[in-house]
Order: structure tokens, then sequence, then C-alpha cells
């Protein structure tokens, strides 16, 4: 206890040394967000003055170890951090793919050239990521995907589409899944690989959705050139390394659930519904609604917390990420739902006159919000790999 | 907070717990106490062989006779006896009762009767419930009228949990009118007045109607302040719901189970019906809910362990949880077990019978609903 409150200290001082000030409260800023990249815009060069001053002190990747470009920090210490930097309500100096999804299945799978030639771009934001696994055709059954990759001496080359590549079109390197051998059972003839996006043949084209502009993107590959030795795992092993990596995107999307730096819900009731003359919210079917979904984000935090503990105790992680996925997605939709009853007509803003622009940016996030469960292998799917692999219910 | 981990020595005592429910028969246990209409409810070889393991003790200090253990160990305990049915009166008795006794009551009080209530000798019962105090702790009738240098206590308690067959009762009763002039009383079942008839209820528990009659209790029978029962009442009835939801997490966890396994053997159009995705999802759901309790359970323990700022809210928080989820599990088993789930015959029945017993004990999920909202002001 008394190294966490010794490194506390440190922590505040190196935030409060290094965080930009206008970066300060800007948390709930999407714009204050930084992925990094060659061709990515730092909306704000103090994002940038951030980013790096994290990634000097390792502080953009805590928990990766130094060799890559992280400060070797325990969970209970990346914690800690976290917590230094939402104290200031700062965003972190790091976000994207690399960083919560290619990087922790580098560190898993790679092997050590594929990490010290990735891990550290990805650590200082010079590389930004993509995920490459849907198409038109492979959603929730995912390892039908068609996207084939041939060998030709010691390149692959790449045919086919992929669909919902978040980011596509502001990636550097994409990770992909693709068929390297289509006469086996599906799930045996697949590869994970790594592309550069600028590739020739490689086209990418946005995709508009319900609201409105969004990250998404399809992107085509016609006979597109990879390096054998960008290979992740083994060849026709692909699935395995997909699977974990589909669990760190499970967690990081259910990890949305918890409310974070959203605003208060019985705040937003009290300004939206009113407040009866002992101060409660003056609406007894909104409040019990409030109070539901305040409950439901604190037991679900708890049970994040315990999984957190136990793994810190040594137990073996399992398909847990499923059940984090699917609570922490339904509650985030909830919680939205419930925030467009408690703003009621003024949350029917599109854009222009008459509506805050914090009614404006509700409309966008609760439409948005409706792939949350349909992103990162549906709801449904979820609950079918609890229903197989957790409770051993037959096929 | 601390760690959401259960410690080696922990995990010890919950084997042990359920080692000793399950070796005196477990659900079976309780319906034959049933089917024999016995009124204590209960084994008293069972009450002994947990006052020798020292559980009766579990939540007193050390210098009270007990083993200074906190609310994360008690909560193993109700666990397995909720796995089991077990139905010894251990939350009414020990944690409720002998933890109120030792929170409020006086050197002398504590002298005479903890000892004999680690030992198993006495038992006591608090009487908590009038018909019509619903989950309000001050919605009390009974009253106590000075006289002498005692109290003339006069009213009836129901739905006193481990009543029949107690030698004592903690009563309370409004002394003044003002709401706030509760004061607790430990009266003895022999004391001149007092009349316990056993109650049946759904979950064939100990259950007793206890009536008081110009019952005369000397000022020594106070416990804490004259008019200030409400505080040590409603610290006590916190530890005990956290007591109950680790009832309730066992009762749900095993009637979860055994659904599992019954999809899992059960076959129809030739198929077992494990396979059929209505249930699968079902099950899922169920899973996400139990294990989202659990959590709850070992936080709210925890929390009042710790004395945190949040205790009283983890406490409600857990008990929301819980009862929803366990109606949930329990009419999901008896549903997915189909007939035969419905016949007396089956355990299942059981399960979902005593659940709306633990449902209603410390008041309900919207009862918990409304304190946590008003704990956190709107």
């Amino acid at each position: 206890m008394s190294d966490l409150s010794a490194f506390r200290e440190e922590a505040r001082t190196w935030v409060e040394a290094n965080a930009p000030e206008f970066l300060r409260g800007r948390a709930a800023d999407p714009n204050a967000w930084a992925a990094g990249g060659r061709r990515a815009p730092f909306i704000y060069p103090e994002s940038r003055d951030w980013l790096l001053a994290a990634a000097d002190r390792g502080f953009s990747v805590p928990t990766w170890p130094e060799e890559y470009g992280g400060a070797g920090l325990s969970r209970d210490e990346a914690l800690v951090l976290h917590e230094e930097i939402a104290r200031l309500a700062l965003p972190m100096p790091l976000t994207g793919f690399g960083y919560s999804m290619i990087g922790p299945t580098l560190l898993d799978h790679g092997t050590e050239a594929q990490r010290a030639e990735h891990l550290p771009r990805i650590a200082r934001g010079e590389i930004r990521w993509c995920q490459g696994y849907s198409e038109p055709n492979a959603g929730s059954d995912l390892a039908s995907l068609a996207t084939s990759a041939v060998r030709d001496g010691d390149f692959y080359v790449i045919n086919g589409q992929k669909i919902w590549t978040s980011g596509a079109d502001q990636a550097d390197w994409i990770f992909m899944l693709v068929r390297t051998n289509p006469d086996v059972k599906k799930q045996r003839g697949i590869t994970f690989i790594l592309v550069d996006m600028e590739s020739p043949g490689v086209e990418v084209r946005p995709i508009r959705l319900i609201s409105g502009a969004s990250p998404f993107c399809e992107t085509f590959f016609h006979n597109v050139r990879a390096p054998v030795h960008q290979v992740i795992g083994e060849v026709n092993s692909g699935w395995t390394v997909a699977k974990a990596l589909l669990g760190h995107e499970r967690t990081s999307i259910g990890g949305m659930g918890r409310g974070g730096a959203r605003a208060s819900l019985p705040d937003l009731a009290r300004d939206y519904v009113g407040v009866d003359e002992t101060g409660r919210i003056d609406d007894p079917a909104i409040r019990e609604r409030v109070t539901q979904c305040e409950m439901d984000a604190m037991s679900y935090g708890l049970t994040i917390k315990r999984h957190g503990d136990g793994l810190e105790a040594g137990h073996k992680p399992g398909p847990e990420s499923s059940m984090f996925k699917y609570y922490g997605t339904e509650l985030n939709m909830r919680r939205e739902e419930l925030m467009l009853s408690i703003r009621g007509p003024q949350a029917l803003g599109w854009e222009g006159e008459g509506f805050e622009p914090a009614e404006l940016h509700q409309t966008r996030t609760w439409l948005r919000s409706r792939a949350n469960s349909i992103e990162g292998g549906t709801s449904e799917i979820q609950l079918n790999i609890i229903a197989k692999r957790v409770l051993g219910l037959p096929d | 907070m601390a760690s959401l981990v259960l410690t080696a020595p922990q995990e010890m005592l919950a084997r042990t717990a359920a080692e000793l429910v399950s070796k005196h028969g477990g659900v079976d246990r309780q319906r034959r106490l049933r089917d024999e209409g016995a009124e204590l409810g209960y084994s008293p070889e069972v009450w002994a062989e947990m006052a020798d393991l020292g559980w009766l003790g579990i939540p007193l200090a050390e210098k009270d006779g007990g083993l200074g253990m906190g609310l994360a160990e008690t909560v193993l305990i109700t666990e397995a006896m909720g796995r089991g049915l077990a139905p010894e009166p251990f939350v009414s008795a020990v944690v409720f009762a002998g933890g109120l006794l030792a929170d409020a009551g006086s050197a002398e009080q504590r002298a005479e009767w903890l000892p004999p209530l680690v030992d198993g000798e006495k038992r006591l019962a608090p009487a908590l419930l009038e018909a019509g105090s619903r989950y309000g702790l001050d919605r009390v009738e009974t009253r106590a009228r000075p006289n002498g240098g005692g109290w003339s206590l006069s009213g009836e308690k129901v739905q006193v949990v481990g009543g029949v067959g107690a030698d004592g009762f903690l009563i309370a009763a409004r002394t003044e009118g003002d709401d706030d002039d509760l004061t607790l009383f430990l009266v003895p079942a022999e004391a001149d007045g007092v009349e316990v008839v056993a109650q049946k209820r759904v979950d064939s528990r100990n259950s007793a109607i206890v009536r008081l009659r110009d019952v005369h209790v000397t000022a020594g029978a106070v416990l804490g302040e004259a008019g200030g029962g409400l505080e040590p009442l409603g610290r006590a009835v916190d530890r005990a719901t956290v007591a109950v939801c680790g009832e309730m997490l066992g009762l749900m966890t095993e009637a979860f189970e055994r659904t599992v396994e019954y999809l899992k053997s059960r076959s129809q159009f030739g198929v077992l019906i494990g396979t059929f995705q209505a249930l699968k999802h079902r099950a899922a759901k169920m899973f996400i809910e139990i294990e989202l309790s659990r959590s709850t359970v070992m936080a709210a323990a925890r929390a009042l362990d710790e004395g945190s700022d949040d205790a009283e809210l983890q406490v409600s928080n857990a008990k929301a949880r819980c009862s929803d989820t366990l109606i949930l599990v329990t009419n999901e088993a008896l549903q997915m077990h189909g007939g035969i789930g419905m016949t007396d015959e089956h355990d299942i029945g059981l399960f979902m019978k005593r659940a709306r017993a633990l449902e209603f004990a410390f008041g309900d999920a919207a009862f918990h609903r409304q304190r946590f909202a008003r704990l956190r002001g709107f």
C-alpha cells in the first residue's frame, strides 16, 4: 500500500509538471484525444505535446515493458496514473487500436522482431492502426471471411474487401484476418497479418451512419503484397490470435458502461426534469430509471474490479470478456436512451439553432450507441459464447 | 476498497461451511424438517456443531468471546447455508441479535448473554416486524410505558425469525409519541405476559408471533439509550442484510447450477433442450446477473467491515441486485424445469419458496432502490 501512495505522489507530480494547461478540464472533448499516426492531424497541438511528454516517460503505454516504450507499471500503478490524469480531467495521452488492441496482441503473440519493430512506434504515437476483421458476408459469422492471401515467394498477395474498418482513412497500418487455406474447416484456414496501408492496391471509402459522419470505412484490397514476416503467429492459426485480440476489443468497448467522464445522470435529470420540494427528481418514473442505471453501473464497476483483483491474484483470464462486452454495451445503450428521455424534445436536434451543443452531441451519441451491441461481436454472439464456454451448454 | 478476491483462509472457511451443510443432508434435511412439521424448524445438532466451530461468535470481537471476523467471512457461511437451504437461524440469532448486543449492550448485558450465545446454550431472536410495519424500522406500534423504575411493554410482533424456542427477544418499542423515540429492550422469553405462537410461512422456517401483554422489565433491560434505539437497530439491520445477501447468493448459484445441469440432461424433440438458443441466452443472462450479484455482496461486506463512507449505499445496492437476481433465477429455474419443477417432489420449489422470504427480508429491491436514491440525494 505504501508503495502505491509513493507512486501516486510521483504520478501526481509528473502530471502536474507535464500536462499542458490547455488540456486540463478537456477530458470530455473528443478533439483532445490523440491516436497518433503519420497522417492524423492533432486537432490541438497541445495533444501532441502531451503525448510526447508521456511517451518520454513510458506513460503513453504505462503497463508495457520499458524496452518497448512503456513504463513497466503494474495494473494498480497504471490505475493510479489514470486516476491522477482523470483528476485534472485530462484526456489520456494516447488512445486508439495500437494502444488497446494490436499492442497487447503483439506482446502476447508477436516475435521479438515484430515487437521491436512496432511497439515503440505505437508508444510514441508514430503509427496509427486500424482493424480488418469484418467483411460484407462475415459479420457475426466472422470465421467465414473470404479475403484471400496467396503465397508468392516472400510475399502474400491479398484480394478482397473489409468493412467497418474504423479509422481506416487515417490509419497507417492495418491488422487483418485473411484466408490462407480455403479447403479446411473455416477456422483452420485463417491467418493474422499486418499490412502497410500505403501498399499499392489498398483503397478506402468512408461510411456514413445514421448518426452522420463516422470513423467507419470499407477497405478494398487489389493484389496487395505483404511480406511473409508480417504474419503474426503461425500461418493458418490466425483464429487463435484473433480471438485473443477480440478479448481486448470487448474489454475496451465494454468499458464504456462505467460512465467515466460522462455527464452525471442525476444532475442531468435535475436540470431537465426538475426537482420537488424535497430535492428529488420530480418524475418518479425517471427517478426510478436513473436509480437503476446508477446501481447497474456501480455493480458493473465492482465486477470489473473483482475480475481485475482476480487477475492480480493470479487467476487465469477466462471468457469473462464476453460478459463485460455484453453488459457494458447494454448498459451504455440504456444510459443513452435514458439521457434522451431526460432531455425530451430537446434531444431531437440534428444541427443549427434552437439546441445547445450538448443536446446536438446527445442526438449523435445516442444514434451511435445503437452500434455498441453490434460491433465487436453482437450481444447475441456474446451470449452464445458464455453459454458454450462458461456454462458448457451443448451445440 | 479491499481486494474482491477470497484469501486462502476465507477459501478454507467457505469449504468447511459447504462440507458442514452437505454432511447433514443438504436440501434433503430442509425437506425432512418441513415434512416432520418440526416447530423448531432446524437441527439442534447442526446448531451445536456450528457453535463448536466458533461460528456463533463469528461477528463478535475476541473480547466478547467471538472470532473477531467480519462480514467478509460471515457471508461465506451464509452462502453455504443458502446453497443447501440450511435452516439454522444464524443470521437472526448470531449476525443480528449477537451483533446488536455487542454493539449497543451494556457490559452487564454482554457478560450475561454473549458467552451462552456463542456456546449455543442460549439463543436470542430479534422481534422487528409488526403486521403493519412492512420495511419501516420506525413503523412500530408496540408501546413501552414507564412503570416503577422499569418499563411495561405491550404489543404484537410477527414473523419473528427463530422465535420458537428462543430464550429472549430483542424488542423495539415506542417510548414516546415521537417517531425517533424508539427504544430497544432485551426481554427474556419466560417473562410474565410473553406469549410465543408458532407461525407457518411458505419457507417452513422457524417463525413466531410474539405477544406482549403488560410485560414488566427492569431498567436494565433497555439496550443502549432509552429513545435511542433506531441507530443501533439500523446498523444491525445493515449487517444482517449483507448476511442475507450471502444466503441469496448461495441459493441463486445452486438453483442456477441445477438448472444448467437439467438443460444438459433433458431431451425433447430428440435433442438436449440446452441446445435451444432461446434457453441458452436466458441462461447466459442469468450467469451475468449472478456474477454482478457476487461482486456487490463482496463489496458491501468489505465496505461495512472497513467502515467506508459509502457502506450504506453498497448494502442497498447489494440487496436490490440480489433480490432481483434471485427472483429472476428461481422463476427461470422453475420454468426451465417444466412440469416436473411444479411437483412438490422436486427441490426447485423449495428454492423458490425460500427465495421469496429472502427477497422480503430487510427490504425488497424497490425499497433498496429508493434508499439508494435517497442516500445519493436525488
